[in-house]
């Protein structure tokens, strides 16, 4: 197991160092100037000369590459050229909030994708199956931000039921030890913070979990309408097992098998939609913290999230993997 | 005393008949299927409303003059003279719309055909070259596929500046790994055929088998693949938009755009952002149907 | 009925004569398959035996026969949607056909148990063993899990596993093909069933272990003096092991006698077949062997007046092609034929002919 996990872990590291190699060519192979292009077309020359100067445009090559991914190494991101502070930090400071956003949209996604696959896959073909498979379709094709902004309008604006943007509600005093606020009300005793933290998830969550619940529904479905017919399912119905067990321990354990695996695929449109999410209910989070930079051409913060993103998404998906032996007995290395 | 032997005849219907190439059968399923037929609608009236917005709207789209001139934030609902009402610089709607159409159509379209030409050229080098091309493609394909799809289209627009094209290969790129491991995966499965081995063993040229065997088998899968994706480039167009990227020239008339100006007027009048939220919708829900349908009609393990 | 009592009856019972009311009594039992937009086929009918308590009956025939069917049928596994049945199962005076959900999972496991096919997939493949073999008895004992999973690795050791309780928290994928239909007799046993039925619990298996099995299930079911339906494509196997045998072809049986007077004098041409395609030892060398001739799926429909057995038989009359054979009694069997073999053991279907 052990030597599994580090065989994986060593293949991120050649993807990385190409990923790197590449965004460094990137800012450099441009048309113009990489100075021009980071600062825009109406650069003044003697803004420009600082930027070389400070970035190092004018060494040679190779040493500009070394000093790049030394600086890398030393978990130096860049500094955004907006805001004049260190990229890492932004990310670590802004990271909680869009973990909460991700966690909550795959919590709804499987509470509500789950049941509705296992109630299409078991009767396929039926009015229930096709009702299902047509909302789920549409979870695909109506785009996240498109639908964030229609629950804004309905929800929020609208019928008053929820704040239209950020975290937590002005009036709310709260501490933020751990920058993941339901976490923080827990931790600091304030139950109505955490709360209205929870809240603030509650739209942009279904907004954004609606592509993982297309995912889920689908592919719930088609397993569970196979191994319904499964020999082993047939022993169980021999044993006159009750339903509820036979659909709990032999189908859905089976079933739910292939749902899991895509976990890890799933949390790649997470992370994109959770981009657009953000900006429309402004919430603190990496995503829009992107948006802003890509307004601007922050080239330092693209980099550095690129970079960011690809070592996160990376390591979850061995997180991912390394889990399938917890859940497939086949698949684990004795 | 017997009988001569009478051998019962196969029971006829529930089986194809004999020698119905995949395509044929794929045409008949398709032609039975409501999900094709409501997909192909879709995507002809797509493709239609796309081509022929000059003719179809009722007013002259907007043009930069237009819009670079005083903006009258007076907007109007549906009324008898702008059937879906009017925007913030005072352009018709359903004019704003059918030319929007052309943009999905064409950035959609465009970046597609890059991805496939691109990703199919590599993926079938890789398949059929095999050793360190191999290796080196799929390295490549790795790095590309170590950030999600869509924020690897980010990226790109954002170095590339503001204008369609800086679109078109942002997403066209992003679609490239895709298209890469699929040629790559059917080259490879193929490669070890029965068919493949029997043309090799008839001394066939390497490179007959795979343009005439293999490549055409992959075809099937492919353009499956690549109607999923423009229904995806759909989307990725209007989203990048929606961030500020691409052409940001309010005159030029684009789906995802016209939702970003429209939010902050929500409130008064959301049909500025939900006629064209919608057209997205249901274009990408037309190509989603029919490449669905399409895969399904070539699966020759027809499973309901 | 009396109350009964649940626990097994007296282990001896096989050297007692078996009771006179059967415990099972399969009376015309039909089963109809109809897919979507395709016409009806009739995977069984007319199909009727007894089974009496303590009494090993075989199910003989080839793929397609129906045999298989007919079990799924007895015990309720056949799906709901595009399947008819008809007739009665009587299982202890009650129809398990016409009964409630609840009624047959109550019998199902606990008084008529089933051993598959294929040890490969009739396991569920992520959950150990034990915990399969548990929770029949979990449900039908009323025991908890912990005293569940003794009993468990009792049963494991009874079928011949040998490291009981290692193997009992094993996974199904761990265990060799052998083993694993091991499990499933001991789940078919694990609440000592009246009625066992055991659908070809040999064929996936190599020959060697295939004997191992077949003694194992000889074995338990004398000691437990359970009811066997043994189906099978195998004449050997069922030598061995049913006092009666149904012989069925094409949905029907088409012969049914104890197991002596069958293998001695087969009266079926079909039957006949059989017995005379079994390659001997004994026979001469260089003697061709005797397969029967055509296959499976040359065969008539039973309904528009044929014998289904018509084109490969080589006891063929006039009759054959015009009328249906009904099932007859013939001193001490049942017979559905116009023109029997008549005496002599292992006449093949070419010299049928009196």
């Amino acid at each position: 197991m052990l030597r599994f996990a580090l065989r994986r872990f060593a293949l991120i590291v050649p993807t990385l160092f190409g990923l790197s190699i590449l965004l460094f060519a990137w800012v450099r192979i441009l048309p113009g100037d990489p100075a021009r292009s980071l600062l825009g077309q109406r650069a003044t020359p003697e803004a420009i000369a600082r930027v070389n100067e400070a970035y190092g445009f004018n060494e040679p090559l190779v040493q500009q590459y070394l000093s790049y991914i030394g600086a890398l190494l030393h978990g130096d991101l860049g500094i955004s050229i907006d805001l004049k502070e260190p990229v890492l930090n932004a990310f670590v400071d802004k990271l909680p909030a869009t973990i909460e956003l991700t966690f909550v949209a795959l919590l709804f996604a499987v509470v509500v994708g789950i049941p509705l696959g296992y109630y299409a896959g078991r009767r396929v073909g039926g009015w229930v199956d096709t009702a299902v498979v047509s909302t789920s379709l549409l979870g695909v094709v109506i785009p996240v931000f498109f639908l964030a902004i229609i629950l804004k309008y309905i929800f929020a604006l609208k019928l008053g039921w929820f704040d239209t943007a950020n975290r937590q509600s002005a009036r709310i005093d709260a501490e933020h030890p751990t920058n993941f606020f339901v976490l923080d009300g827990l931790v600091t005793g304030n139950l109505g913070a955490s709360w209205d933290a929870l809240l603030h998830l509650v739209l942009p969550g279904i907004a954004l979990g609606t592509i993982p619940l297309a995912i889920i529904v689908r592919i719930t479905r088609a397993s569970v309408s196979e191994v319904v017919h499964e020999d082993f399912v047939r022993t169980a119905e021999s044993k006159g097992l009750s339903t509820s067990v036979i659909n709990r321990r032999h189908v859905l354990r089976n079933a739910l098998l292939p749902v899991v695996t895509t976990i890890g695929l799933q949390l790649g449109l997470l992370l994109s939609g959770a981009v657009l999410t953000e900006t429309v209910f402004s919430l603190d989070g990496i995503g829009q913290y992107l948006y802003a930079a890509i307004r601007v051409r922050d080239y330092p913060v693209l980099q550095g999230f690129i970079l960011f993103i690809a070592l996160m998404y990376a390591v979850i998906n061995l997180i991912v993997d390394l889990s399938y032996g917890l859940i497939d007995p086949r698949v684990r290395v004795s | 005393m017997t009988v001569p032997l009478t051998v019962s005849p196969i029971a006829p219907g529930g089986v194809e008949e004999a020698g119905e190439s995949l395509w044929h059968g794929a045409w008949k399923r398709l032609r039975r299927s409501p999900m094709a037929i409501i997909g192909a609608t879709i995507v002809l009236l797509f493709v239609l409303v796309a081509v022929l917005a000059p003719v179809l709207a009722p007013y002259e789209p907007a043009s930069s003059e237009w819009t670079s001139l005083s903006t009258p934030t007076f907007v109007q609902g549906p009324t008898s003279e702008h059937l879906l009402g009017i925007d913030r610089w005072g352009s018709d709607m359903l004019t704003q719309l059918l030319f929007g159409a052309r943009q999905s159509l064409i950035i959609g379209v465009v970046s597609t055909l890059i991805g496939l030409f691109a990703g199919a050229a590599l993926g079938a080098l890789a398949g059929g070259l095999g050793g360190w091309v191999d290796t080196v493609v799929m390295r490549f394909v790795d790095i590309m596929l170590s950030i999600p799809s869509l924020l690897l289209a980010i990226s790109i627009a954002a170095a590339l500046g503001k204008s369609s094209y800086a679109l078109m290969i942002a997403i066209g790129v992003a679609q490239v790994p895709i298209f890469a491991r699929l040629l790559r995966g059917s080259m490879l499965s193929q490669s070890k055929s029965d068919y493949v081995l029997a043309a090799n063993a008839l001394g066939l040229r390497r490179r007959t088998i795979i343009m005439n065997h293999v490549l055409p088998n992959s075809l099937g899968p492919t353009i499956v693949q690549a109607t999923l994706n423009l229904a995806t480039a759909i989307i990725e167009v209007a989203a990048l938009s929606f961030l500020g990227l691409g052409q940001s020239d309010p005159a030029v008339a684009e789906w995802g755009r016209m939702i970003v100006s429209g939010q902050d007027r929500f409130l008064i009048a959301p049909w500025l952002s939900f006629y064209p939220g919608i057209c997205i919708a249901v274009t990408a829900l037309g190509f989603t149907l029919f490449g669905e349908a399409l895969r399904e009609a070539l699966d020759p393990k027809q499973r309901r | 009925m009396t109350t009964r009592s649940t626990m097994q009856e007296d282990p001896t019972a096989g050297s007692e004569p078996p009771r006179t009311d059967p415990l099972l009594r399969v009376r015309d039992l039909s089963v109809t398959f109809q897919r979507r937009g395709q016409e009806a086929t009739a995977a069984v009918s007319e199909v009727s035996f007894d089974v009496r308590s303590g009494q090993h009956v075989g199910l003989v025939g080839e793929s397609g026969s129906g045999k298989s069917v007919t079990s799924l049928a007895i015990m309720g596994l056949l799906p709901d949607r595009g399947v008819r049945v008809g007739g009665t199962v009587e299982y202890e005076g009650r129809d398990l056909l016409a009964m409630k959900a609840a009624d047959k999972n109550a019998i199902r496991g606990r008084q008529i148990a089933m051993v598959f096919q294929d040890p490969m997939t009739s396991l569920n493949p992520v959950i150990n063993v034990g915990l399969q073999i548990a929770e029949v008895i979990e449900r039908h004992r009323d025991k908890s899990r912990g005293e569940a999973t003794e009993m468990a690795v009792d049963l494991l050791h009874r079928v011949g596993i040998p490291d009981a309780d290692r193997r009992v928290h094993e996974y199904p994928h761990q265990l060799s093909g052998g083993m694993r239909q091991r499990v499933l007799i001991a789940i078919a046993l694990a609440c000592e069933p009246r009625l066992l039925i055991a659908d070809e619990p040999t064929t996936a298996l190599d020959v060697t272990i295939q004997a191992q099995i077949l003694e194992l299930l000889k074995e338990l079911v004398a000691d437990t003096g359970t009811a066997l339906i043994l189906i099978t494509h195998d004449l050997g196997v069922v030598a061995g092991l049913c006092d009666e045998v149904h012989v069925m072809y094409s949905g029907r049986v088409v012969e049914s006698a104890a197991r002596r007077p069958l293998f001695a004098s087969p009266r079926h041409p079909y039957t006949g077949g059989l017995l005379a395609s079994i390659p001997r030892l004994d026979s001469p060398r260089g003697e061709p062997l005797q397969p029967i001739p055509g296959s499976p799926t040359d065969t008539l429909p039973w309904d528009e007046g044929n014998c289904a057995f018509a084109p490969r038989c080589g006891n063929r009359i006039e009759r054959c092609t015009e009328d249906t054979p009904r099932l007859q009694d013939a001193g001490e069997r049942s017979l559905r034929c116009f023109n029997p073999l008549h005496g002599g053991s292992r006449q093949g279907t070419g010299d049928g002919a009196r």
